[in-house]
């Protein structure tokens, strides 16, 4: 029994370790968000854990209430009952487009990825989804649509939108789909063309490809995200993604225009420059203020740092073997948005019906964190710009998604500015789409068409 | 380890059979898919081949899976009148709480799933069992079966 003496202490001292690294993992709550907000995020040192912490929303209704907006703005639901939403674009007739769509099933690589998929379902986001667009339409201008019909149905995962012309692209999960559209056709039923395909299945971690034409209609630029957290499904799996692409209209050829953008969610046009900027998804798991999120000008050919490194040089320790030619050259981001806060819709505004202080400046869309302590995004922020650069700290201009109890009665995913300069929202989790407008100013200007 | 199997047929205990160690039937489960993940670990620590590190982390979470059967068994044969091993039983389980971390170390994204944390705990793991289980694969004593642990 002399032997026992000796291992007992000894067990006794691991299960001690096993459950102090355990707490270390639970207790490990995120600073300030505000100190990630603009050109120079403070970045702490990585942590690696045993057990990442995993901090969910749990969804409730809506009921009546609805999202909180500031003094001399109002907020009213577009449409509810609508199945996922997750983009909203708006057609030159002022119809709105809803996309209602998600994710294609999840492979079980590891152990790890049952936990995830119980982790998506609590949260509200393995809801079923229509895989179809919605249109919209408010004929007497009275901000609530009267028409709603099916648009196109039986899509793949549809994210992002463009119409150039009477050609209407769609962004499928794995390839961009081309339809004719007519002005103010309510549904179109003519079978789509493939205009070219898009990585997509069979693992399609980052599922969403975001859209935009550019001004002059002759290219299409994709934002399609990487096939995992960190490489973690081999680099092979990586082929053309975490990257922005250039397609050109007429023949469906592509480039990478950018890479290294991990999840670029959404692009749009700076006004006063011309130049692409998107927001982009950061990775996860080395810490609950790692690594911001960001919005960025996009440059042609740069690369930001996705899998090797984030905010320019800050090596990834998760990734081998490592790349220094790359990582020399990997482009800082513009604007942090601080940890987590998952920005997955971006508008820039008009400058018309929303108050002066909104005049100039980038909406981001935040659907809100899952693995941070406390909870991060879960609203709509408004970034000022001037001179086409963001010119301020991200003011909050939609909240009220997460309630006292951090509860979620929705979460914000796409955005789009309407013909009359209000701002849309699709809500996947209350799935509705809201409309934010001027306090006072009649709800739409113009009827539609 | 005594053989109690080789005294005579006639002069067996009638209760012998019940007296045999359950959790002895799977104790070699843990030890195997714990032992196969060490040599995964080396040979993802070697090539940075996502397969093999998945490998890893699915033998021994499985290996977990058949532990949770042997710690089962192993009470069972408690109550059954077996006393415990115990530098054997310790170090057992000791190596099982030791594979309760590194499943989740393996469950990180990336290269440092494994290196070097996980392929360390791996070793360490490995050469623990080696070292309980080499006298044979059992937990426990046979009542009145007085091998030395």
């Amino acid at each position: 029994m002399t032997e026992v003496k000796t291992s007992l202490p000894r067990v006794a001292a691991i299960m001690a370790a096993v459950a102090g690294l355990g707490l270390a993992g639970c207790n490990d709550t995120g600073g300030d968000p505000k100190l990630q907000i603009g050109a120079n995020p403070v970045l702490p040192p990585v942590h690696q854990y045993l057990l990442p912490p995993i901090r969910i929303a749990t969804p409730v209704r809506w009921g009546s209430e609805t999202p909180k907006v500031p003094q001399g703005l109002q907020v009213h639901a577009l449409a509810t009952g609508l199945q996922h939403p997750r983009s909203v674009y708006v057609l030159p007739n002022g119809d709105v487009l809803v996309v209602e769509s998600n994710g294609p099933k999840a492979p079980i690589f590891r152990p790890k990825d049952l936990v995830t998929g119980v982790v998506e379902t609590l949260a509200g986001a393995k809801a079923k989804d229509a895989n179809r667009i919605t249109l919209l339409r408010d004929t007497n201008g009275d901000g609530i649509p009267d028409v709603r019909s099916v648009f196109l149905d039986h899509l793949n995962s549809p994210f992002g939108v463009a119409l150039v012309g009477h050609d209407l692209y769609i962004a499928n999960t794995d390839a961009i789909m081309r339809y004719p559209y007519q002005d103010g056709q309510t549904s179109i039923t003519t079978k789509g063309t493939k205009l070219t395909d898009l990585p997509g299945g069979p693992i399609d971690h980052h599922w969403t490809k975001s859209l935009l034409a550019s001004p002059d209609g002759s290219k299409l630029y994709v934002g399609v995200g990487s096939n995992s957290n960190i490489a973690e499904n081999g680099l092979q799996a990586e082929y053309e993604r975490a990257a922005i692409w250039e397609v050109d209209r007429a023949t469906g050829a592509h480039r990478i225009f950018a890479s290294g953008t991990r999840n670029p969610t959404g692009l749009q046009w700076e006004p006063t420059t011309g130049k692409l900027w998107a927001i982009a998804n950061e990775r996860d798991e080395i810490g609950p203020d790692l690594v911001p999120d960001y919005l960025t000008s996009v440059q042609d050919g740069g690369f930001y740092g996705w899998p090797y490194s984030y905010y320019g040089q800050h090596l990834d320790p998760r990734v081998q073997p490592q790349r220094p030619d790359l990582v020399a050259k990997a482009i800082v981001p513009d604007y942090a948005l601080s940890s987590h806060v998952a920005p997955l819709g971006f508008a820039m505004s008009s400058g018309h019906n929303l108050p002066a202080n909104y005049q100039s400046g980038a909406f981001v869309g935040e659907h809100g964190s899952w693995d941070r302590t406390p909870l991060n995004g879960y609203k709509v922020v408004f970034v000022p710009f001037r001179d086409g650069k963001p010119s301020g700290p991200a003011q909050d201009v939609v909240t009220g998604f997460l309630d006292a109890n951090n509860h979620t009665h929705g979460r914000p995913v796409g955005l789009a500015v309407d013909r009359s300069g209000a701002l849309l929202i699709a809500d996947d989790v209350g799935n509705a789409v809201w409309r934010v407008s001027s306090a006072g100013v009649s709800a739409t200007p113009k009827p539609a068409s | 380890m005594n053989k109690p199997e080789s005294t005579g047929l006639a002069n067996r205990p009638r209760a012998s059979a019940l007296r045999r160690p359950i959790h002895q039937i799977l104790v070699p489960f843990p030890v195997a898919y714990f032992a196969a993940a060490f040599a995964t670990d080396l040979a993802y620590w070697r090539t940075a081949e996502v397969m093999w590190y998945r490998f890893s982390v699915w033998l021994i979470a499985g290996g977990l899976v058949m532990a949770a059967f042997v710690a089962l068994a192993a009470v069972v044969d408690l109550f059954r009148n077996q006393r415990p091993a115990w530098i054997r039983a310790l170090a057992y389980a000791a190596a099982v709480v030791l594979s309760i971390l590194n499943v989740l170390v393996h469950s990180r994204d990336g290269y440092t799933a494994v290196v070097p944390t996980g392929l360390t705990l791996s070793g360490v793991v490995f050469v623990v069992l080696l070292f309980a289980m080499s006298p044979g694969w059992t937990l426990t004593h046979r009542y009145r079966i007085g091998a030395k642990a």
